[in-house]
């Protein structure tokens, strides 16, 4: 195994990045914290309102972002593989719409937050099941085919969540409106959340090299020995979980997913063997930094961290589709 | 046309006339929907031999091709693979014997042209087995014999139509098969790259003992490297045979349903539509 220059690069300067960013977040907020000051609070045992602001709010809201992040990569990556369309995102089948929609109606019950998630999950997995039922109904499997159904029932939950935020009264509006714009300020600390991302990645590295085959086409994927089938559905599954996961944890955070591919993929090529891991760790990096400056921008206040990923995916997305069209002529 | 007798479809032959056999439809049917290819067709592939498929749009040339390979599931008889049955192949064990080379597909990503040729060494690596030096030798090859020596590291999304053909097929040179279906290999090339690829493909199948199937626009062509061919009728029959007997003008004109001179020029024939 010949780790490629460019990688090795790409990983220095992330990990340098990450760590960079990950004491910043804990550093940084209504009452910052020196970089000395932050090593004794994080190995000492003790009680101060310095620790217990780190312990119990921002470190526990770093390692979700981190993880939520990896998560939306992750899934990203594979989703686009999966349609063999860069424009792919982790919430392009529904996934965000079917788990909003859930924990929604959960709320308007009255029920708590561990309900909440727990029907978020529920709805995720149930509109996973709706669109592949739908279509393998139609007995015509074309990733053309999912692409569609999975937009128009996106589509569909959207008009549900309008309809539930209608109907609902002013109380609950705020705690219903985290589901629509990821937001992290009620997270604890990712705790199973992390073992998704984990087994997530070691699985889509298990099938990394299948996956760059099954990108030139499904024929072409069996011309050269790939079952496409099954590894088609396990990564769906597995891209599902991961999204239902992140979604669960933060609401839905958009760009992240699109974007974070598309930019490993200029750095260090199209290989998944090292897009994915690289991918995931870029997408904990940047999501960390997404949402220190969503909480530190217009401190006090909070912005919801999509707020944020969505204004610097814009015009990152933007440069990115120039900078392909710019190649191609 | 070979037509072979019922008792062939039992099982595999291991008799010494047989041994040469590398491929075999055996009562095959083919077809899409309703609509049938061909049906009951019966013909052995020997080893050292090239054929060709020709006829005219949309009689099946590539839904053969691609049942031959076993990327389709006939829905009639099967396909025999040195006296294996293609369908109880797995799939890697088939892609080490089968080499496909499909009609364009755009790709959807960028990689480089080295990267997309290494591909091709997948079926012969184990699922977490890295590529070694000596796969990275033979894309090197590859790439020389197809002359994209100089492409290497170029984007394969910004490779011309023809540069991409080349790229399949260096693709498919690493992938060592012993049986070749090529689905219109001459696509996008220039007149040169024509002739050269297969020649060289050609070659060196029969050097090799391997087999070799393509489906072609291009009677000229079929009539210079062809020792057998396939005439796939609009009507849904079939007619295979040795290519000299096939390349006649009363056949050719009733595959293509227009007329064509068979012409004679330093001995090799040549073939004008009228």
């Amino acid at each position: 195994m010949n780790i490629p220059l460019r990688v090795k690069l790409f990983g220095l300067l992330l990990l340098a990045l990450g760590l960079a960013s990950f004491l910043l977040s804990l550093g940084v907020g209504s009452f910052s914290i020196p970089l000395q000051a932050l090593g004794s609070l994080l190995l000492e045992q003790g009680v101060s309102i310095e620790r217990s602001v780190v312990m119990d709010l921002r470190l526990p809201r770093a390692l979700s972002a981190m993880v939520v992040g990896g998560q939306l990569a992750l899934a990203g990556c594979l989703m686009q593989a999966l349609l063999r369309n860069p424009l792919a995102d982790p919430y392009v089948l529904g996934v965000s719409g079917g788990a909003s929609v859930a924990a929604l109606i959960s709320i308007l019950l009255g029920l708590g937050g561990f309900w909440v998630s727990g029907s978020a999950l529920l709805g995720a997995l149930l509109n996973m099941l709706l669109v592949f039922g739908l279509v393998q109904r139609s007995g015509r499997w074309s990733s053309g085919r999912l692409l569609l159904t999975g937009i128009v029932i996106a589509s569909g939950w959207g008009a549900m969540v309008s309809f539930l935020l209608a109907v609902s009264d002013g109380a609950e509006l705020k705690g219903m409106l985290f589901w629509l714009m990821g937001d992290f300020s009620n997270s604890g600390y990712p705790g199973w959340h992390s073992l998704w991302l984990g087994l997530g990645l070691l699985c889509s590295m298990a099938a990394a090299r299948p996956l760059n085959i099954l990108v030139r086409g499904e024929l072409q994927a069996r011309a050269l020995g790939v079952n496409p089938r099954p590894l088609q559905i396990s990564l769906y599954l597995l891209t599902s979980l991961l999204t239902a996961s992140a979604v669960t944890q933060a609401g839905s955070i958009g760009f992240l997913g699109l974007v974070v591919p598309h930019l490993v993929r200029i750095v260090i090529g199209s290989d998944h063997r090292w897009l994915l891991p690289c991918s995931v760790v870029t997408g904990a990096v940047l999501l960390l930094l997404a949402d220190t400056l969503a909480r530190t921008l217009i401190a006090p206040q909070q912005l919801p961290v999509g707020v944020i990923t969505a204004l610097l995916g814009v015009p990152l997305f933007l440069i990115l589709l120039n900078r392909d069209n710019r190649d191609s002529h | 046309m070979t037509l072979l007798a019922a008792d062939h479809s039992t099982v595999p032959v291991d008799s010494d006339k047989s041994r040469a056999e590398k491929l075999r439809a055996d009562q095959l049917g083919v077809g899409i929907g309703e609509r049938w290819f061909c049906r009951g067709l019966e013909q052995s592939f020997e080893a050292g031999q090239v054929w060709g498929v020709l006829g005219a749009n949309g009689t099946g040339k590539t839904t053969l091709l691609h049942t031959l390979a076993g990327l389709r599931q006939p829905q009639q008889g099967q396909v025999w693979i040195d006296g294996q049955s293609l369908s109880q192949l797995d799939s890697r064990t088939r892609a080490r014997q089968i080499g496909v080379l499909l009609q364009e597909a755009a790709p959807a990503f960028p990689a480089t042209v080295r990267e997309v040729v290494l591909q091709g060494r997948y079926p012969h690596l184990s699922p977490w087995q890295w590529e070694s030096a000596e796969d990275f030798e033979r894309v090197e090859e590859a790439l020389q014999q197809v002359g994209l020596a100089e492409l290497g590291e170029r984007d394969q999304q910004l490779l011309s139509g023809g540069e991409r053909q080349r790229l399949k097929i260096a693709s498919l040179l690493v992938q060592q098969p012993r049986l070749w279906l090529l689905d219109e290999p001459t696509n996008h090339l220039d007149l040169q790259h024509q002739i050269g690829l297969l020649q060289q493909l050609c070659d060196g199948v029969r050097q090799r003992q391997e087999l070799l199937v393509m489906s072609l626009h291009d009677l000229n062509l079929a009539a210079r490297f062809c020792d057998f061919l396939i005439l796939m009728h609009q009507d849904g029959s079939v007619a295979a045979g040795p290519a000299e007997r096939l390349l006649t003008e009363p056949e050719l004109s009733r595959l293509y349903g227009h007329p064509i001179r068979r012409i004679i020029d330093q001995g090799r024939a040549i073939f004008i539509p009228l």
